[in-house]
């Protein structure tokens, strides 16, 4: 499926195919491909087919239907739906029927879209590559040697790969981006606030945004306003009016100001650097202003997102008991029960960042950790909203490095946490940010160039996304 | 040597009567079947977020007001530790900016008790533990309920200004009417809709304070004093045998009285607190305080003081009695009727003693003209307790008409005269002998008179006519 | 590694109870290790003086959201007990609790 989430959602309105096509088309690509790439924890097709049908009888009775209509869509399985499977990717979680939708996906069904299964991502989206999914990794399907990224490795692959046009993921530390850049993608992390988390499944709740994967800016534009929006459900969500993410589309450049950033950059492969200077001059010639600049400030994020994050997680993920769902590992006493079971539910990555978190909170620590990151989350914070005085826009690579192969990083936590040194200054800000593919490294495999804006002006990043792809694509 | 001083400070957890629980929809509502009450927020389940109930937060700012405390910007907190009826093994509570700090409260017998602060979190589910005895020692398993759990709660700790059993148990007594009055809570302790800690310690006056004990789950005022008196009095006999006071969690025994140890494990809790982020802080506007004050019901103690107002002379028995009146919320029915006329004292009294807040309760006019119809001598004690009985049935009822209807006759003082004279010629000797100074044969005469009346005479009457004749 | 490690074999073994994990022992070495590495690696902002920065917890300065104490609907029962690993009575079922809760 190469066609875009519009194109097709226009052809099925317009009867020239239908959704049953669209939603067969999904399954067998995935039937085809997927035993390799592994994009999938769990596909429905007969309640695919079922909703597939309803939306092409509903077309036929000249019913309106909603803007994604018969859309076949892959949901990244930290979110949930009412009895369907969610596992997170870990074991604790094996054979849990959540009994309640989350709202974006409950929004984008009210669109008329599709969901075709759930998606593989790292255990509880900790991770960088999908390696740490306790159902196997994915593939890149780009170069199958080379990791997807993660945490939402399974949604970029399944888009891709073809399978659909469109999936959700999210973002804490650039679990979005980093595998958008990875495959090709454009991967959108919104403004903290602007996406509902009410049914994501928690890893770090003050840095954690859904978002979508999609292969043009328009999609991703079209279903952020979806699934977008207030929603009282989730209390950090924002309730005011944001400016039109598809309108901004068309909007261009002119006269804004874009700041190249030496701390989004330096460190990044050389041919990663190229090509960020190539989309520069890409906006310049569109009209907009170059401003090189530096905000080391942003160095630092690395250390308070790892500190902060999994303090979150730890609490986040205490739940995880064998009281009232998931696994349990039957021990005499509960205490005994819940070690048993966490012990043996959980995998590596989850034990670490688990007792990090803890050890980041303890009785004499916090305020030497926790704290300080806490307070280094708003210097960063600061000295973003010091340089959008001067400029609209900033300008990075979403990666240091193109997709990894498998193992690369797996033995050396700090190396994998390394590859989000650029993601994550906008979760910790709660700023949007976008990456955008912009050509590809020597063997082929895909670079992202990383735009980011100010809170609650993910408008610009659609703007200045839309002028790199078309650039990309002339 | 000198005396040993106790040092109390409670810990009250109060659950709110909110239409549904603090940070869902599903109803708050004791008794029902289990597990019914239960969404993905109260039980937890992986996505779920929590959203603030601003009912809740009302009573809060009400409870905080009517315990003098200022009303503050404050953030909730989680507070982690696992334990199988607490669904997300953290609790949702204010930790270091609690709504409600700094208040006091009067108790009726004069002295004040500080509080320390009034914060708001969350309840957790119900366990039932099955095998042994029912109790969470030597059961073999636990079944566990999430109705209650994520129930509203505002915990009021105090300041240790307490020294005695019987003044912590009026401070619990006066909290209870305060929050009751205000409409926070049932305060039904025996359903645990206020459950009481108390940390407990000894000192000689002057001192620093001594190693404290706290005293979990207090379900009665009784149970609360009891714990009390035992927990200082097994303090002392430690200090006085050379032994040392550990500080500790203990559980009192209601059949043996005593209080006990609790085993528990013996990790040092750290509870990592840090602010909640799935929800905002919250800072209730000047606009929004002031308005729950305008609103605020008059409290225990304005009530009391309004009542003891209305009456001359104020004794301790009266005090008492004006403190049972406000407690049953009887004071509205008794100030209507003492401006309808009715004598002060004696309407509180009957009040206090003959009518169930729970139940029918007269009109103030009726209520009013009974206490009347006794004081002007018209009925006697036991008959206006009857009329009052009788009201019941017809609240607005005509006591005068009810007195006739039970055949509560009027005697004048001629017709009293007359059957007194009867029984006096009836019974000389008896009568000598009362007249001799024998005070007992008094009664004799009363039984006399009432038993030719058929019970029908005023009693008070009777007697100041037997003792008028005494020479 | 020119800085000590900043965490024991004993801190981890601490840490892994209070989060009810267990660690065979070769763990206990890796994940010291590997946590010591990453706390290592936060030394830099350790040393940072950020005295005067108010701690931020939130992205934005939301405040006061609050919902109407108006009852929506519950689970239905049979869908709340559906997950449990064991129920008995319309509860959730559990072995021995050893303790009060802290
Ligand atoms: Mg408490
Ligand atoms: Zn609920």
């Amino acid at each position: 499926m190469t066609t875009s989430a519009i194109s097709l959602a226009q052809a099925i309105a317009a009867r020239t195919t239908t959704a049953a096509a669209a939603t067969d088309a999904a399954l067998s690509a995935i039937t085809e491909r997927d035993g390799e790439l592994h994009a999938f924890l769990h596909v429905d097709a007969d309640a695919a087919r079922q909703a597939a049908s309803a939306i092409d009888a509903r077309i036929a009775a000249g019913e309106t239907v909603g803007p994604l209509a018969g859309v076949p869509v892959a949901i990244k399985d930290n979110l949930v739906m009412t009895g369907v499977p969610t596992t997170c990717g870990s074991k604790i979680l094996e054979g849990w029927r959540p009994p309640y939708t989350a709202t974006v996906v409950e929004r984008l069904i009210d669109a008329g879209a599709i969901p075709i299964g759930k998606t593989n991502l790292d255990e509880f989206a900790m991770g960088s590559s999908t390696e740490n999914s306790a159902y196997g990794p994915s593939r890149n399907p780009i170069d199958p040697t080379k990791v997807p990224g993660g945490s939402s490795g399974g949604s970029a692959v399944a888009v891709a790969a073809g399978y659909v046009p469109v999936s959700l993921g999210s973002d804490t530390g650039g679990s979005i981006r980093q595998p958008a850049a990875f495959c090709g993608l454009i991967g959108y992390k919104p403004t903290y606030g602007h996406i509902s988390r009410y049914g994501l499944v928690a890893f770090s709740s003050s840095l954690d945004q859904v978002g979508p994967f999609t292969t043009t800016v328009a999609d991703s534009a079209l279903v952020s306003e979806i699934i977008g929006g207030h929603d009282h459900r989730d209390s950090t969500s924002i309730d005011a009016p944001a400016p039109s993410l598809l309108e901004a589309c068309g909007r261009g450049v002119a006269g804004l100001r874009v700041g190249l950033c030496s701390d989004l950059l330096d460190g990044a492969d050389a041919v990663i650097v190229d090509r960020v200077r190539a989309a520069a001059a890409a906006l310049e010639a569109a009209g907009a202003t170059i401003v090189d600049l530096a905000i080391p400030e942003l160095r630092l994020g690395l250390s308070a997102y790892y500190l902060l994050a999994p303090a979150e997680a730890s609490s986040n993920l205490a739940r995880y008991d064998g009281v009232r769902f998931g696994l349990r590992e039957e021990r005499d006493d509960v205490a005994a029960m819940n070690v048993a079971t966490r012990t043996a539910g959980f995998g590596p990555e989850v034990k670490r960042r688990i007792m990090l978190g803890t050890y980041a909170l303890s009785a004499g620590y916090y305020d030497a950790y926790y704290g300080q990151a806490q307070k280094t989350r708003r210097l960063i914070t600061n000295a973003l909203d010091a340089a959008y005085q001067g400029v609209d826009l900033l300008l990075g690579a979403t990666t240091p490095t193109t997709a990894f192969g498998f193992g690369d990083k797996v033995a050396d936590p700090l190396s994998m946490y390394l590859s989000d040194l650029f993601t994550i200054p906008s979760n910790l800000a709660g700023h949007p940010a976008m990456s955008v593919p912009f050509g590809t490294d020597s063997a082929g495999l895909p670079i992202g160039v990383q735009l980011l804006a100010p809170g609650r002006r993910d408008d610009l990043l659609f703007a200045a996304g839309a002028v790199l792809e078309s650039e990309v694509s002339a | 040597m000198s005396a040993w001083e106790t040092i109390i400070g409670l810990e009250v957890h109060c659950e709110l009567k909110t239409a549904t629980k603090l940070f869902c929809g599903c109803p708050n509502m004791f008794g029902d079947e289990p597990n019914t009450n239960c969404c993905p927020v109260c039980l937890g389940l992986p996505g779920s977020l929590p959203v603030l109930n601003k009912g809740a937060v009302e009573l809060a700012i009400r409870i905080g007001l009517a315990l003098n405390c200022t009303v503050a910007p404050s953030t909730f907190h989680r507070k982690n530790y696992f334990y199988p009826d607490m669904p997300k093994d953290y609790q949702i509570s204010q930790y270091d900016q609690p709504l409600n700090a700094g208040g006091w409260i009067d108790l009726p017998e004069g002295s004040r008790v500080g509080i320390t602060r009034a914060h708001m979190e969350e309840d957790t589910g119900k366990s039932t533990h099955l095998g042994g005895t029912g109790r969470i020692h030597g059961a073999d398993s636990s079944l566990i309920d999430y109705n209650r759990s994520g129930v509203p709660l505002v915990e009021i700790v105090s300041e240790p200004d307490m020294r005695s059993g019987v003044q912590a148990r009026a401070y619990v007594a006066e909290l209870r009417a305060i929050l009751v009055a205000v409409g926070a809570t049932d305060g039904r302790m025996e359903e645990g809709s206020m459950r009481v800690d108390a940390n407990v310690s000894v000192r000689k006056p002057g001192d620093p304070f001594g190693t404290r004990c706290e005293i979990k789950n207090l379900n009665s005022l009784r149970s609360l004093q009891r714990a009390i008196e035992y927990e200082a009095a097994r303090q002392i006999d430690l200090i006085e045998a050379g032994e040392r006071v550990v500080q500790e969690t203990r559980h009192f025994d209601e059949q043996t009285g005593r209080t006990g140890t609790m085993r528990s494990k013996e990790e040092a809790t750290d509870y990592r607190y840090f602010p909640e982020p799935d929800l905002v802080p919250l800072n209730p506007s000047r606009a929004w305080i002031d308005e729950i004050r305008s609103n605020l019901a008059p409290l225990p103690k304005a009530r009391r003081e309004h009542l003891l107002a209305a009456v001359g002379e104020v004794t301790p028995a009266l005090v008492d009695l004006v403190a049972t009146v406000v407690d049953r919320d009887l004071d509205t029915l008794v100030s209507a009727a003492i401006n309808a006329g009715a004598p002060a004292q004696l309407a509180i009294a009957r009040a206090a003693n003959e009518l169930d807040a729970d139940g029918v309760l007269p009109s103030p006019a009726s209520f009013a003209g009974t206490c009347q119809l006794e004081a002007s001598g018209r009925l006697s004690a036991t008959q206006a307790k009857q009329v009052l009985a009788a009201l019941l049935d017809e609240p607005h009822g005509d006591p005068a008409a009810i007195a006739d209807r039970l055949g509560f006759v009027a005697m004048d003082d001629g017709a009293l005269d007359t059957v007194l004279d009867a029984a006096i010629a009836d019974h000389p000797s008896e009568w000598q002998r009362y007249c001799d100074g024998d005070d007992k044969l008094a009664q004799f005469f009363v039984g006399k008179v009432m038993a030719a009346t058929k019970g029908k005479a005023n009693g008070k009457a009777v007697i100041a006519a037997i003792a008028a004749r005494r020479p | 590694m020119t800085n000590p490690n900043p965490l024991t074999e004993a801190d981890v073994i601490k840490v892994a109870s209070l989060a009810r994990l267990e660690l065979r022992p070769d763990e206990v070495a890796t994940f010291t290790e590997q946590l010591g590495s990453v706390l290592g690696h936060a030394q830099d902002i350790a040393a940072l003086n950020l005295e005067g920065l108010s701690p931020m917890a939130h992205p934005f300065d939301l405040e006061n959201v609050l919902r109407e104490d108006v009852v929506t609907p519950s689970l239905d029962r049979d869908a709340v007990l559906a997950a449990a690993p064991d129920a008995a009575e319309h509860r959730f079922r559990v072995g021995r609790i050893l303790g009060e809760a802290p």
